[in-house]
This record gives C-alpha cells, structure tokens and sequence, in this order.
C-alpha cells in the first residue's frame, strides 16, 4: 500500500501537466495529437515485454499472450508515430522559403 | 510486490522519468506546426528509452520479441504509409482498439504469472489486493477500449451503418453491467478466482459493445475523443500494477487528452456528454421533429460558371469544408480553386468548425495534406467576425455547422451549438449533392432558401473542377 501513494502523486500530476499541455495544442493539430498519444500509450508495451520474457518459472500462454500484445502494440507505436510525423510533413505555411522562421 | 520494487534498479526508474517527460515535450510540441515535428521526435525518443530499458532490465528471449516486434512494427508502418487522410478517424479507432487489446492480454498474462510482475504478495502466496484493483480496472478499461474502438472504426470505415443501432432498455442493461463489473472489481480484492477476473474481462468487452453500437455517425468526433481518453487510462492502470511511472505519466497525459478533446467535441455541438452516450442523435427522432415544416420552399440553383463568376468579382472569399468534402475526396480541387482566385487577387480563407469532419482536426489535416498553408485556415471563434464582411461564403460539404436556427430556433435539435455566420455573406455558394438529403441532425437549413444562397448542385469534387475549368 505505502507504494500506490507515490504512484498516485505521480499520476494526479501528470494528469494536471496533460491538462495543460494539452489545452495549448492547437485545434489545427488536433488529429495529430490524437495519433501521437495512441503511439505512446502503446507504452504499455513494457507490460507486454515483461510476460513475453517470463520464461521461467511462468506460464507458457502467459507467454505468448505478452508476445502477441508486444506484436499489437508494435502496430501502434510504428504506425502511430510515422502516421503523425506523414501529418505533421503536411503543415506548411503561406510563405513555403521562410517555414523555418520564428 | 514490496520485493519488486526493491530490486528495481534507480537507473530503471530513471530512464522511465525520462521516457515520461518526453512525452509531455511530445506534446507540448503539437502547440504549433513548426515546433511538432520535434515533438514528435521527443516521442520517439521516449518510447526507445522505454523500451530498450525494459529489454535490458528483463533480461528478455530476444529472438521471438523481435520477430513480434518487426512483425508489429512493419504492419503499422505500412499502414501508416498508405493510409489516405480521409480514412484518419477509422485509423485511429483502429489503433485504439490494438491499445485495448494489448491491456487486455497484458493484464491475463500478470493474472496468470504474478510473479514476473513483481505483484504476489510473498505472505499470502497471492496476488496483492491494490494490485488486484488495478489489474481488474486496467483489464476492465483495455477490454472496453477494444470493443468500442472496434465498433467505432467498423461505423467509421462504412463497414457498419452509421445509423445509430437501438436496442430496447438499452440504458438499464448497461448500468447493470456496469455495476456488475464495478462489484466484481471490488469482489476481486477477497477472491482471486479465475471466474470473477474472466468474467470482468467478458462483461467489460460486452459494454464497450453495447455502449458504442447506439451513437449516430454525428457523434463520431466525440466517441473517438473518449476512446483516446479510455486508452489512456487503461495504460496508466497497467502502470500502476507494474509500478512503472512512464506508463502511469503518460496514461495520465493520454487519459486527459482524451478528455479534453471530448469535452471541446460535446462543446462544439451543445450537448452534454452524457447525451452523447446515451445515444441515439442522428437518427430517426431527431428528423421528426424538423417534419413540420416540410412545405416546398423556393430556392435559387446555380451553376459552376455563375459560381465562378460570383467568386471571380469577390474581393474575398470565405470557404467552409466539411465532412461532404472529404467523401468526395475534393480538397485537391479545393486548393487549386482556391489558387485560382488568389491569382486574380481574391483574398481567400477557409472557416473550420471543430465537428467539420468525423474526428477533432480532421479537416485542417485534409487542407494540409492539400497543400493549403495553415495560416490560411481558422477557426471558428477567430473568423466567424469576418463573414459579414465577406463577398462569398463558400460552403462545401458542410451543412450542420452553417445552419442559422442554432441560434434562433428553439425547437431544433442542434440549437445552441456555435455555427459558423455563413448566412452573413453578401453570397452564399452552397455545393451539395441533392436538395433531399438533410444533415446528421436530420435537421433543414434556413441558408438553402435565401435570397443570397446558390444551391450548387453537384457531387463535391465535380462541382470544384468545373469551377476551376470557368475560372482558368
């Protein structure tokens, strides 16, 4: 129990950190973003890795159920990060010579 | 689970502290185009941290992780690759649904081998009780994420008809679940058998089912928004039963995310989330209502020449996309019209209502993608002032979103939600297939039957080519 305190402070921050950052997005790329946080909650990927690799001692399907949320989840972050940045590619401004400007 | 923690090395800890703050910088980068391609490398950046950290930490067969992983790996890739932007928001589902399932397996495999997870309390011999909420609330939230995103993404790719699908005592069935399961979470902490956690994982894929199936195609944009938000949350439950801050960080950034865009949608549309849940908007109710006045009214057709002539004379034009647009795929054509004009010296804008489209943002990606530069597209609040200056309101593919009794008429279904002033323009160009079809809200528009509307009758892309034929 003296370990969920922690996590909990960690949690309730990033959830105040996500409020904010997320509210200066702007609406323009708001499909993008949607596509950034689906790769990076594929984070859960670590979760998978760790029952893909529990070789010893665990069970067998256990096993394989991690490897085949590691493959899921591979979908998500390959897909998911070179779908936003194919977006992000996109965005261009009015003045196409100066769009490293500011 | 006391044990776990203890023989996690503070390098592990480290790098996945890391691997959280830059997925807020990935973030924080989407505040604006020119800094979001860092961001999104940021991101890329953590989720190698992330990854690799564990890989080194476990210890871990490499040989069939990597096959997974390339398998995995290469399938998105490719599809990212050939996704076309108009099927962005069945995309999305689809993604979200692999999030869900991928909780949903990792939360069976800690279940069946809670050692390998650090979460079997060494006194008892069984899994540890915070640890048994967490994991019946993460599998609970993955199970749920994967069949609504499953069903979102069939209604979305036509593959299931957008119609919203009404099942009798619909609400009392899936309150009955939803207490179930809540129940059984808390039954889970005093018995750890397979029935009760199974039986959580099965109820849990039946509600996300059920809860999705009656929202109309209109609410789209807000069922993708709080699927996002769901997936979020189901990662940062698995994180706090593996005790890995990365997952709980950015569960949370996710989990509000999804929120807050769900939260702009339901604003967008003046309605409240729970209505939007409950379900049912765009279907047959709502057309009722607008049957009153189904009298023939007058209206004006126009063609591509008298369009092009109209915008031609203008000084400046304000186009208005939506959903329609991107259907007929003409927002190439679109930009080309656009180009057109600005040669003759039109000034030329594009308004975006936040629900133009099946998902938050979807239209300025299609403009993007487009080639329009974004310093050309606005939003809602930032142009609507601009319309009763306007020459032209060119409005494609979009019907809802302009319609005038939003703000006057009490009785309709969409009043209330912000609508764009098209009607303020000195002309309105209306570009739509037929004058039957009505909106999502299955509601009549007033602009169709002003003196200053010209219906352009036509599918989208065609009308714009025409236009562009008379224009250059």
């Amino acid at each position: 129990m003296e370990h969920l305190i922690p996590q909990l402070s960690i949690f309730v921050l990033a959830c105040f950190v996500g409020y904010y950052v997320v509210w200066s997005v702007t609406p323009a790329l708001h499909t993008p973003l949607m596509a950034v946080t689906n790769a990076i909650s594929s984070v859960i990927i670590v979760g998978a890795l760790i029952a893909a690799s529990a070789a010893a001692g665990g069970s067998e399907i256990s096993k394989w159920l991690g490897l085949i949320a590691v493959a899921l989840a591979s979908v998500n972050i390959f897909g998911g990060f070179a779908v936003t940045q194919r977006m992000l590619g996109m965005y261009k401004k009015k003045d196409r010579t100066a769009v490293k400007g500011k | 689970m006391h044990e776990a923690l203890a023989v996690t090395p503070s390098w592990v800890l480290l790098a996945y502290l890391v691997a959280g703050v830059l997925f807020i910088l990935a973030l924080r980068g989407l505040s604006s185009p020119e800094t979001s391609q860092q961001g999104n490398r940021y991101g890329m950046i953590g989720m190698v941290i992330a990854v690799g950290t564990t890989l080194i930490q476990h210890n871990v067969g490499l040989p069939l992780i990597v096959g997974a992983i390339a398998i995995g790996g290469g399938v998105g890739y490719y599809i990212a690759r050939q996704i076309k932007m108009t099927a962005m928001p069945e995309l999305v589902a689809g993604f979200h649904s692999l999030v869900g399932m991928a909780a949903v397996l990792v939360g069976v495999a800690a279940y069946l081998n809670p050692v390998a997870f650090g979460i079997l309390d060494p006194a008892t011999g069984e899994i540890a009780g915070v640890s048994r909420v967490e994991l019946g609330l993460g599998v609970a939230i993955g199970a749920i994420t994967f069949s609504g995103s499953v069903i979102a993404f069939l209604k979305l790719s036509g593959r299931m008809s957008g119609a919203p699908i009404q099942l009798p005592g619909r609400h009392v069935i899936n309150l009955g679940i939803l207490a179930a399961i809540l129940v059984l979470v808390g039954y889970f902490v005093i018995d750890q058998s397979p029935w009760v956690f199974f039986t959580i994982v099965a109820l849990s894929f039946a509600i996300g089912f059920l809860l999705i199936i009656p929202i109309g195609g209109a609410d789209m944009p807000v069922v993708i928004s709080m699927l996002n938000s769901y997936s979020g949350w189901a990662a940062a439950a698995m994180g706090f039963t593996l005790q890995n801050s990365a997952m709980i960080i950015t569960g949370a950034l996710v989990g509000s995310s999804g929120a807050i865009l769900s939260y702009i949608m339901c604003q967008a549309m003046n309605r409240s989330f729970i209505s939007v849940i409950a379900g049912g908007f765009g279907g047959g109710d709502a057309a009722a209502g607008a049957k009153g006045d189904a009298v023939e009214r007058p209206w004006k057709r126009g063609s591509a020449e008298d369009a092009a002539f109209i915008m031609k004379n203008a000084e400046s034009v304000i186009i208005v996309p939506g959903y329609g647009m991107a259907v007929s795929q003409a927002q190439h054509a679109l930009r080309e019209m656009g180009d057109l004009l600005k040669k003759d010296g039109v000034s030329v804008k594009y308004a975006i209502h936040p629900v133009a489209g099946r998902m938050p943002g979807h239209m300025n990606v299609l403009l993007a993608e487009a080639n329009v530069p974004y310093d050309e597209v606005f939003e809602l609040e930032d142009i609507n002032g601009e319309f009763a200056q306007a020459d032209v309101a060119f409005v494609i593919g979009a019907n809802d979103v302009t319609n005038p009794a939003a703000k006057t008429d009490k009785t309709s279904p969409i009043y209330g939600m912000p609508v764009l002033d098209v009607e303020k323009a000195k002309t309105v160009l209306f570009v739509k297939r037929s004058m039957g079809g009505v909106g999502y809200a299955g509601v009549d528009n007033d602009v169709f039957y002003m003196d200053n509307t010209m219906m352009l009758l036509a599918d989208a892309k065609k009308m714009v080519e025409t236009i562009n034929k008379s224009l250059g």
